[in-house]
């Protein structure tokens, strides 16, 4: 295998898995819309460390990370509205943009459309081994703080209510999920694109919701279907030529997706549904 | 297009004689067509945009925004007008979206975000597979993600034109029933307004509408003109009839100044109009905190 394929490899299953476990309370949350933001936000952050000639990485990672504190500070209850991510996000890519216009209006040679594409779709053939290690490092470390919240982090996702009257940290726990998620955001943005982090969060995490209503065994086969997805995608656009790998790997993740609305399991041998908004269904009469 | 834009600004400056300078920046037909396309989009991303935040369908709106993209690369592929191409991509898009998300009952949360992220994912990576088989690969990308007012021709301002006046249409028929069904679901469902119907309808027309304001501001920075004025005005007005025409106004004032900037300046014209829409908003969030 060459060195590209095992570092495309290696960090392409660090970032599945943590996009998974990530994925799976986002989707639960009804925030994808956040970490769409925060991989658009990864661009302007680049582009401002180009355009004022300081390192690219460290504005990457400040402005994302700022952005989801922002996000978690501003919102109710550490969820932003939707028209706030959309306004801010909004503007954040205009002010990429300028940025943008900054930087190619002093370094005019070359390089002109591509830095904005970048960004967005990646190139994962194109980690180094440095970039694969941390990759693996950070998304480590984005899965272990996972693991640690996870309960709670549930509980506060499933009934607030009930888990701010229990005495949980509601809101330190929504602006801590947030700031992992901006951590993952950036790290994963920079290593194989926005494009393929959103695929990688979104498709998995809403397979294994259709599938299953335990959390445990969902958060397991989210991470596994996007570690499949990015195996089953390098591996097409290794073999197919001109198949770019993002979408191949978005394409097989959105096919599993898709074949969770064909399969319908019997409804009466699931249990309860997990309901944030209605009463315990078991409590009803049955008629 | 930016060649274009640096070119008229060098020798164009702004001398605080507005006649002069309205007359000077008119004298190119690419600021005329300009401000015709940005004035028919502004208004129409304003309408459409106010029902959008009051349905707190952001995300889906920013999704159909960047379907334009894939159907801009498609067209260029096999060679058809990249206008046919952003309509198909787009309503496409609303359709899949539409029959996705569809609420089930009995599963409490609403997978609704997990399809949106999942289509705008896939529609950004064929995109990319296209553009990378036409092999025109990413000198075209910037233009179709972040815009070219510049380059607007009279018969894309009459395309504009009539697609503002389809949609603004269908709104002025299903406004009245959109607003019950938005307020208050259940109520409306029982007194047997087509939520369901209705919620399709408006993704469509949301979608028609990303697609138009996607060639002006491109498909990255849709959001000013369609999020923007409409978040502004739910912020001062709850009326719905005063909060449209504020929407509108604020959206059509945004889009002439970020024009002007842009033209007398040599920045992108989206971070121009942006500018403008992004300070109104902050600028009201600011005002309401302190009330």
């Amino acid at each position: 295998m060459a060195p590209y394929m095992q570092h495309a490899a290696l960090a392409g299953t660090a970032i599945a898995v943590a996009a998974g476990l990530i994925g799976y309370f986002l989707v639960l949350r009804s925030q994808v819309f956040t970490t769409d933001a925060l991989g658009h936000v990864t661009y302007t952050g680049a582009m401002s460390g180009l355009a004022f000639a300081f390192n690219p990485l460290v504005g990457l990672f400040a402005a994302t990370v700022a952005v989801a504190g922002g996000f978690a500070v501003l919102g109710r209850r550490a969820r932003a509205d939707d028209v706030l991510i959309g306004s801010t996000f909004a503007w954040v890519l205009g002010l990429g943009a300028f940025f943008q216009g900054l930087y190619t209006e002093h370094h005019s040679t070359g390089g002109n459309g591509r830095a904005g594409a970048t960004y967005l779709f990646g190139s994962i053939f194109g980690i180094s081994a440095t970039q694969a290690v941390v990759s693996v490092l950070i998304c480590a470390a984005a899965c272990i703080a996972m693991a640690l919240i996870a309960r709670p982090l549930l509980f506060a996702s499933l009934d607030e209510a009930v888990a701010v009257a229990r005495g949980v940290p509601v809101r330190l726990l929504g602006a801590g999920f947030l700031i992992v998620v901006g951590v993952a955001c950036a790290q994963a943005a920079q290593a194989v694109g926005a494009l393929l982090l959103l695929g990688l969060i979104s498709a998995p995490a809403g397979a294994a919701h259709r599938l299953t209503t335990r959390p445990f065994v969902g958060l397991v086969l989210a991470a596994a279907i996007a570690v499949f997805s990015t195996w089953a995608g390098l591996l097409i656009s290794y073999e197919v030529p001109r198949t770019p790998p993002s979408f191949a790997i978005i394409g097989v993740a959105t096919l599993s997706y898709l074949m969770t609305f064909m399969w319908r399991p019997g409804a009466r041998t699931r249990r309860p549904p997990l309901d944030r908004h209605h009463a315990e269904p078991a409590l009803l009469p049955d008629i | 297009m930016s060649l274009v834009g640096s070119a008229a600004s060098s020798n164009a400056a702004w001398s605080w004689n507005l006649l002069n300078d309205v007359r000077d920046m008119f004298s190119y037909p690419f600021m005329v067509n300009a401000f015709r396309g940005g004035t028919i989009v502004a208004i129409v991303g304003a309408v459409v945009g106010w029902y959008m935040v009051l349905r707190k369908q952001t995300f889906a709106g920013h999704t159909l925004s960047v379907a334009a993209f894939p159907g801009a690369a498609a067209a260029t592929l096999i060679g058809i007008s990249a206008t046919i191409g952003y309509f198909t991509f787009c309503i496409a898009a609303a359709l899949v979206i539409a029959i996705a998300s569809r609420p089930s009952r009995g599963r409490g949360f609403s997978a609704e975000s997990a399809v949106v992220g999942t289509v705008q994912a896939f529609v950004l990576a064929s995109g990319y597979l296209f553009a990378t088989l036409y092999n025109g690969v990413l000198s075209g990308l910037n233009n179709q993600l972040f815009g070219f007012t510049f380059g607007i021709t009279d018969a894309q301002v009459v395309t504009l034109g009539a697609v503002a006046v389809l949609v603004l249409g269908v709104l002025a028929v299903i406004g009245r029933r959109l607003f019950f069904a938005s307020i208050d679901t259940d109520v409306a469902d029982a007194r047997g307004v087509g939520v369901r119907l209705l919620g399709v309808v408006f993704l469509l027309v949301l979608g028609a509408a990303a697609a138009e304001a996607s060639q002006i501001t491109g498909a990255l920075l849709v959001f000013a003109l369609l999020v923007m004025p409409a978040a502004v005005a739910q912020r001062v007005t709850a009326r719905p009839v005063a909060g449209i025409a504020l929407a509108v106004l604020i959206g059509v004032v945004a889009t002439w100044g970020g024009l002007t900037m842009a033209y007398y300046t040599s920045y992108p014209s989206g971070f121009c109009i942006t500018s403008f829409a992004f300070a109104a908003f902050i600028a009201v969030h600011r005002v309401r905190a302190s009330a």
